[in-house]
This record gives structure tokens, sequence and C-alpha cells, in this order.
């Protein structure tokens, strides 16, 4: 009946990648049949007092063994549990939910990911059949940026200047002379904001994916919405519901 | 085994609905259960014209609960009208409309629009504690909910229940108000104010500073509510507030809910309604009892 399945599952890993970042294995079934880059899962915590599910990016999706990975840094109390998960623990999950990343083959793209924004770009770049450039942007440590060198060229931004260009991962693209005809972006409302001023400027398509703090994470609790510019046909406002109809959403549809 | 019950007049096969505003129209929930197995839905609250609701972030978690301050955000009568009951009556249960207004005029457009539209029951919401005006401040004074239920008592032609506030020093005031204007019914409680601060920060989690605390955290006070406003007035009970499972649905009952809504559960589990109506069942079955009527108020 439903597009996602909500149920508990085994975990086969979860480890610290790096300092307060954690990636988990999950054992997700037809989850991850049906899993695309940019959607992502409903993850919930064992103490129940802890209500609302955590929306977690899909970072990785192996249908060979029907697993999904999750990568997630730790900012609360439900994350914090999750990073004391260990193999052979269980956690309830819901998804695949959202809609992902509309992969537009043969164009030149660059693929943005911006600290906790970074992981859904994984199997983006996996997927995405084109000549890739890998734009990933970070406070100071670096996480899963060796892992997209596989798949195309990767440029990396640091505020403090640690890594790579010093500052944000516009300030890479620009030190780079990158230019794309398509732009693909995970990452804070700010980065995203600066990514669509960039992409209108240079008369670029992008495709952003956006978060904020949610409810339900189905499309009935009207708690994720964004602005749209066009008024939404669903909520009669220019408001979108950043679970249901997005995460992903062009840059030309929304008001950040 | 009987589990239907019979409130203002209308029958329905069970005893669960959804809260006003977690469930939207029903249509994201069909897609994880049968919307037939529900006695009722109530819909997310409706307003003569559209609402754009408050900034984000609208939602918090709490320990044991959660903050939103949605706004009231709705598509507009004409598009819940066209759209949304025609959805709803495809399944075999009863619709009961949330209504949603900034003045006294509002409402009564909407009430007016609704009369003559298939759905069973009419819910006024004057209660919501996030919207500047309308909302709790028809709901806090007895003056004013009386005032409000009689004007639309006169103009509505399915039977109103109105929608109570926690945040009120005598909820038993504001139930006998309504029910002296000729309320059919009632529904306790709406959320309960409330606030957080994110201390890394220094600010408020939502963009509207308070929100309305629901889940279980507020269920002992909901309970509470529901025992002493059965005690105040004749007219039935819809209980509601932090109702998680069976259990709690059945304590609602048995304080004195003729019926019972569960709200913030759906956001945790979108088949919790059906699961609550299983519980039920299976606790009539255990304990030998023929007929959900003979739990409804039986803790005196």
């Amino acid at each position: 009946m439903a597009s996602a399945d909500k149920k508990r599952v085994l975990i086969t890993e979860n480890t610290e990648i790096a300092q307060g970042v954690f990636s988990m294995w999950i054992d997700a079934g037809n989850m991850a049949q049906s899993a695309k880059p940019g959607q992502f899962v409903s993850l919930f915590c064992n103490d129940k007092s802890y209500l609302l599910p955590r929306p977690i990016s899909i970072c990785e999706v192996d249908r060979d063994n029907l697993r999904l990975r999750l990568v997630y840094r730790v900012v609360g109390n439900g994350t914090k549990e999750f990073s004391k998960l260990i193999k052979n623990n269980t956690v309830e999950v819901m998804g695949p939910l959202g809609n992902g990343f509309t992969l537009e083959e043969g164009k030149k793209a660059i693929l943005i990911g911006g600290g906790i924004g970074i992981p859904p770009m994984l199997e983006l770049s996996k997927q995405l059949n084109c000549e890739k450039h890998i734009v990933l942007g970070y406070r100071d440590i670096t996480f899963l940026n060796k892992e997209f060198e596989t798949y195309g060229k990767v440029y990396v931004a640091t505020e403090d200047g640690s890594v790579g260009t010093k500052g944000n991962v516009l300030n890479a693209i620009l030190a780079n002379s990158l230019t794309a005809d398509i732009i693909y972006a995970c990452g804070p409302t700010p980065m995203l904001s600066g990514i669509k001023e960039f992409a209108l400027k240079n008369g670029v398509k992008a495709q952003l994916s956006l978060e904020e703090r949610m409810a339900c994470g189905i499309g009935a609790c009207l708690g994720c919405v964004c602005k749209t510019k066009e008024t939404d046909h669903h909520s009669n406002v220019n408001n979108k519901r950043i679970c249901k109809d997005g995460p992903v959403f062009y840059a030309s549809e929304v008001e950040l | 085994m009987n589990t239907s019950v019979k409130l203002a007049g209308v029958t329905f096969k069970n005893p669960v609905t959804t809260a006003s505003g977690t469930f939207g129209s029903g249509i994201e929930y069909s897609e994880y259960f049968d919307l037939s197995r529900l006695g009722a839905v109530t819909t997310k609250g409706v307003s003569n014209v559209a609402w754009a609701g408050n900034p984000t972030p609208r939602v918090a978690e709490t320990y044991g609960g959660m903050l939103n301050a949605i706004g009231l955000q709705n598509p507009g009568m004409n598009v819940f009208i066209n759209r949304d009951i025609p959805f709803l009556r495809k399944y075999d249960t009863k619709i009961i409309v949330n209504v949603v207004g900034k003045t006294t005029e509002d409402y009564c457009e909407v009430v007016e629009r609704l009369a003559d539209c298939d759905v069973d029951l009419l819910e006024i919401n004057i209660s919501c504690p996030n919207v500047k005006e309308g909302g709790i401040a028809f709901g806090q004074d007895p003056k004013c909910v009386e005032a409000i239920t009689a004007q639309l008592k006169k103009r509505a032609k399915q039977p109103i229940i109105m929608k109570l506030s926690p945040n009120v020093t005598d909820i038993t005031e504001m139930a006998r108000a309504a029910e002296a204007a000729g309320a059919d019914a009632l529904s306790l409680i709406n959320t309960l104010t409330g606030m957080k601060i994110d201390i890394n920060r220094r600010a408020f989690l939502l963009a509207n500073k308070t929100g309305g605390l629901s889940g279980p955290a507020i269920k002992p006070i909901a309970v509470r509510m529901v025992y002493q406003v059965a005690n105040a007035v004749q007219i039935p009970i819809i209980g509601m507030g932090g109702i998680m499972n069976a259990e709690d649905a059945l304590e609602f009952i048995m304080a004195g809910a003729s019926m019972v809504a569960v709200g913030t559960a759906n956001f945790i589990n979108p088949n919790a309604t059906a699961t609550v109506i299983e519980g039920i069942e299976e606790y009539m079955k255990n304990h030998n009892i023929p007929d959900i009527n003979e739990l409804i108020g039986c803790v005196k």
C-alpha cells in the first residue's frame, strides 16, 4: 500500500568515521530495493520518551545485499542514542521517504555537500553518469571525502583552511573555476541560498536538498514547510512540504 | 461485541477518531491503512480562506512530548470542500470537520458554507494557542465561549462540537458555557502552551517562541480534565491528549469520554489509530465486556 515501510531492522555496522560523525549500515530489506539518492529515512529512538523520528539522509544503497548506509552527526539525545548502538542491535526505521534527486544524465555536473549534507551526495555521485566535480565543505574535520574520489574529482573547502580551499563551497568553486550545466547540492540553508544565487547568476540549473525540523516525515503535520515562488497545489499557499514534496527542489521553485 | 457509540445523534462504528491537525484530511495516512477502520476522521482546521501558517521551525521535541506552532496552515474551505470531502467520502467512516477563524464572522462563514456539504459533524476550534487572533481568544472566557457557540449553533446544519483549551483556570466553566449555548458535544483537550530554549544558540527553538505541547507528557492532565468536565455537563465528550495506545484510550473512556482522538501518536506510527482500535477490542474480549458503552464514565 504505502511506498514506505516502518519496521525494526538489524544494524550490521555503526562506527565513528570522524569526531561525532557515525556511519551505520542497516539490513533494510525492500527499503534498499526502492531507495533513491536524496531520499531519507525516519529513525526512531529506542527510548520512547524521545517521541519523534529523526530524519536521516541515505548515504549509500547496497541493492545486492539489501542494505542502506546512514551517515549522521551526533547533535542531540536521539543521535546520541543511535551512536551507542552496536552491530546486531536493532533500530526502528521508516522509509524511504521523500523524493530524491532527479538524475540528469550526460550533463556536466557539480555535486556540492556541506557538513552533514555531504552523505546523500555519495550515492548520487555513484549513480550519476556524467562528468562530475564534487565539492565538499567542512567546518574543520573532514569525512567521506576519500570515498568520493572513486566517482569524480573532489574539491574540499574548510572554514579554517586546514584542508583544501579556506572558506566555503562557493570559495572552492570559484578558486577552481568550476563550471557546470547542473548543480546538485545538500547542506545548511545559508549554503543553499548562496548556491541558488550563484546558479541564477550563471544560468545553471540547480537541485537543492533542504532540511528542516520534522515531525511526521510523511506530509501530514505541515511542520517542515519551505516557501515557494508559486502557490502550491496541495497547500493552496506558497508553502511546500520538505518531507513529502522534497526534500529536493529546483532552486527556481523555492525561496530560501 | 459492540464497539459502536452514539454522539450528538450520530452513530460511530467505534469510538476512535483522529485529533485535528495531526492527520491532515487523511490522504497521506490512507497509504498506510484503510481509513474505513476509523470511527471518524477529524480533519485539520479549515478556514474561510487559505492560511499560510507560521514561520519555521514549527516543531520541537520535548521529553515525552512535542511542541508545535504550525499556525493552522490550511488550503481554505473551497479546496477542502472540492478535494478533501469527496476523498474522505470514499471511506466508510464519519467526517468531523474542524473549523477555525480569526473573527466570529470567519467561523460563521465556514459553518454556513459547510451546512450543505456532506459531512457529519463540525468541531469548532476555539483553543489553538498558536495564532495571534481568533483561536484561543474565543476559548478563555466563558462569555466568549457562550457567544460564539450560540452564533454557530444558529447557522450549523450539522451537530457542533466545541473544542476546549486546557490553558484556563477552570475548564468546567468553559464546558458549561458551551453547553448552555447549545453545543452538541465537547472535545478536550487542545494543547498546553509551552516553550523550549536552545541553550547553545541562546534562542527559542520555535520561530513562534511558544507552541502547543502534546504527546504522552500531557495525558494525565487531559484525563483529569475529561473527568472534571464529564461530571460538570450532560453533553458527550471526545477525549484526547497524549493517547499512544489502547490503554491510554481506555483511561479517557473510563473518565467519561464517549469517543477518543489519537493525535501525536500518528506522527510516530502512521497505523497508531488502527492499533488503538484493535487494542480496545482485545481489552473488551479479555475482560468479557459486550458493549463499549459500559465503560464510558465507569470510574466515578
